[in-house]
């Protein structure tokens, strides 16, 4: 099983383990993890669940699709080359732990 | 025990309670809630829940070791019944009674029930709850042909859900075009074609008199122009009604939604509401209004969570909704109410477009259609007062972004103009 580590803004940090077919937004949101909101769900309308992945990290992932990368154009938060919305990191079963930055703002 | 005792436990009573405790108050949190299940979401309801592309797991959003983990006491299956404002008691309808020291409304809203002959036949549904919709789930897959009575979000919503799965949907609206009241014509022209094309039937400037049954199941609606269509299930979309009524009883003050201040207070300072249930005055629409979103059920929770925790920060979010129907994905930002000029950016043809509204030279609101980029830029230009000119607008190579970071760059217009 995969783990999450949120780490806030200020250095704290939160271990979370991800159940199959949940994505890392819906982990946070069951789980309290603050600065994530994922207020539609995971549909790709809100980008209120946007996160750094770790540098080192980012390729182990999946590429954002098209329409992910039209929302992270526009996040409330800085835009980063490492920057993605939580609702679509799911199924990463290849990976003991990731690790994601909250960012400072989400609307 | 006492404490703050939140009435309801969907988002704004889950957030409520959150904020709350997050921002420090150390007493007792109890939320009471009439539904039996955990707090889920609501939106994927008319949607991937319906095509069963979510499961009734997934739509779960916080589980028994979160609340515990808060340590806020979660009452479900329980229905409040009664409150004395004297005693600061809530009494539930199994009789036993809670005592408060602070009290949150979060009791959201409901479907309003439609009253004409044969509204009492099996097989007439409506779709408020995850037992709605289970239940709805069920009769659509036994169901060829279902007539949905409002051209609204749910109504169109279920109406695209039900195309997908291969039924017959007609969508019988009684205004001359589709979400009248939320979207300008264009994109109710728009969301027509797309539903046409999908081969849902939609008869505009309708109303339906009556539905027909062979007792006790529904077959047909029978519409005032006395046009009779089949239906073996019909979904009843009409709009909600605010969940208000204990607090008026109380004596609160109420209309359409209780009505609190910025911090999500009623006029008793220990009494709050948020979410559906509530009536405030927005900033965005220089009027009082009562919204039903999840946007604004979690932003105005918050603002009662931190005032009840002793902390300060009114809602004064820029309101915001969207809704997904077959791979049209509409985005709202603001409220247009009343616009003066309105500006295209995009392609209407190539189903990618948002609409700008203004109203005396300001940006107000967008719509957009499959337009993300142009809907989260928006959000940001509304809630700072920025707007761009309806040919900046207007004009895709124009970046709306550039407004608004960096700034106060040069064509910012200061958020008084
Ligand atoms: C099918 C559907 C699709 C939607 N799609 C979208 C969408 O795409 N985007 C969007 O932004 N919004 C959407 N909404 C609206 C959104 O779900 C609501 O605005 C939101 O749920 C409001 O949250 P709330 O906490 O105020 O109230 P609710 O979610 O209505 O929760 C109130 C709770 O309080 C309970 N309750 C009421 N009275 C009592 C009582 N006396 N005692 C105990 N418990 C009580 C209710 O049973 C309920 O569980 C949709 C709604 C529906 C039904
Ligand atoms: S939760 Fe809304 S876009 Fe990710």
């Amino acid at each position: 099983m995969t783990r999450v580590r949120f780490v806030q803004r200020d250095g704290s940090e939160k271990c979370v383990e991800l159940d199959r077919d949940v994505s890392v937004m819906l982990a946070a949101v069951r789980n309290g993890v603050s600065g994530i909101d994922g207020e539609c769900g995971g549909c790709l309308d809100c980008a209120t669940c946007h996160v750094y992945v770790d540098a080192t990290q980012a390729s182990s992932v999946l590429p954002p699709s098209d329409e992910e990368l039209e929302l992270l154009s526009a996040v409330s938060g800085e835009r980063r080359p490492n920057s993605r919305l939580s609702c679509q990191l799911k199924s990463l079963a290849a990976i003991d732990e990731l690790v994601v930055y909250v960012p400072e703002t989400q609307s | 025990m006492s404490g703050l005792l939140i009435i309801g436990a969907s988002y704004a009573g889950v957030q409520a309670a959150l904020t709350a405790r997050d921002a420090g108050y150390s007493q007792p949190i109890t939320m009471v809630c009439d539904e039996d299940w955990l707090p889920y979401q609501r939106p994927p309801l008319s949607k991937d829940f319906l095509l069963g592309r979510t499961s009734e797991q997934n739509l779960v959003l916080r589980d028994n070791a979160f609340f515990e983990n808060k340590q806020i006491e979660l009452v479900l299956g329980h229905r409040a019944v009664g409150l004395d404002l004297g005693t600061r008691r809530v009494t539930l309808e199994r009789g036993n009674d809670l005592a408060f020291d602070q009290l949150v409304f979060a009791t959201g809203s409901r479907a309003r029930r439609i009253a004409i002959p044969g509204a009492d036949l099996d097989g007439v549904c409506y779709l408020r709850s995850a037992s709605d919709a289970i239940e709805l789930k069920a009769r659509l897959a036994a169901a060829a042909e279902i007539v949905i009575v409002g051209g609204g979000f749910i109504g169109l919503e279920v109406a695209a859900s039900a195309a997908k799965l291969g039924k017959k949907a007609t969508v019988v609206e009684a205004s001359s075009r589709l979400l009248e009241r939320a979207v300008s014509p264009i994109v109710s022209d728009f969301l027509l074609d797309t539903h046409l094309q999908a081969g849902v039937d939609i008869r505009l400037n309708e109303v339906v008199a009556s539905f027909e049954g062979a007792s006790p199941r529904v077959t047909g609606v029978v519409l005032d122009s006395g046009v009779n269509i089949r239906a073996d299930l019909v979904l009843v979309g009409i709009g909600g009604i605010a969940n208000d009524e204990l607090a008026r009883t109380a004596g609160l003050n109420c209309t359409n939604g209780i009505v609190v201040d910025e911090h999500g207070r009623s006029a008793m300072p220990d009494i709050f509401a948020a979410g559906d249930c509530a009536n405030h005055f927005n900033r965005f629409c220089e009027s009082w209004i009562r919204l039903e979103s999840v946007q604004n059920a979690q932003d105005q929770a918050k603002a009662a969570g931190l005032a009840i925790a002793g902390s300060q920060g009114p809602y004064e979010s820029v309101p915001r909704f969207w809704s997904d129907q077959y791979d049209v994905k509409l985005q709202i930002v603001g409220l247009a109410g009343k616009y003066d000029r309105k500006a295209v950016r995009g392609s209407v043809d190539a189903g990618k477009f948002s609409v700008f509204y203004y109203r005396d030279d300001r940006l107000v609101a967008v719509d957009s259609i499959n337009r993300p980029g142009d809907q989260m830029a928006a959000r940001r230009l509304i809630a700072r007062g920025v707007s761009p000119s309806p040919e900046q607008a207007e004009d895709p190579s124009f970046d709306l972004k550039s407004l608004v970071t960096g700034g106060d760059k040069a064509g910012v217009l200061p958020p008084d103009l």
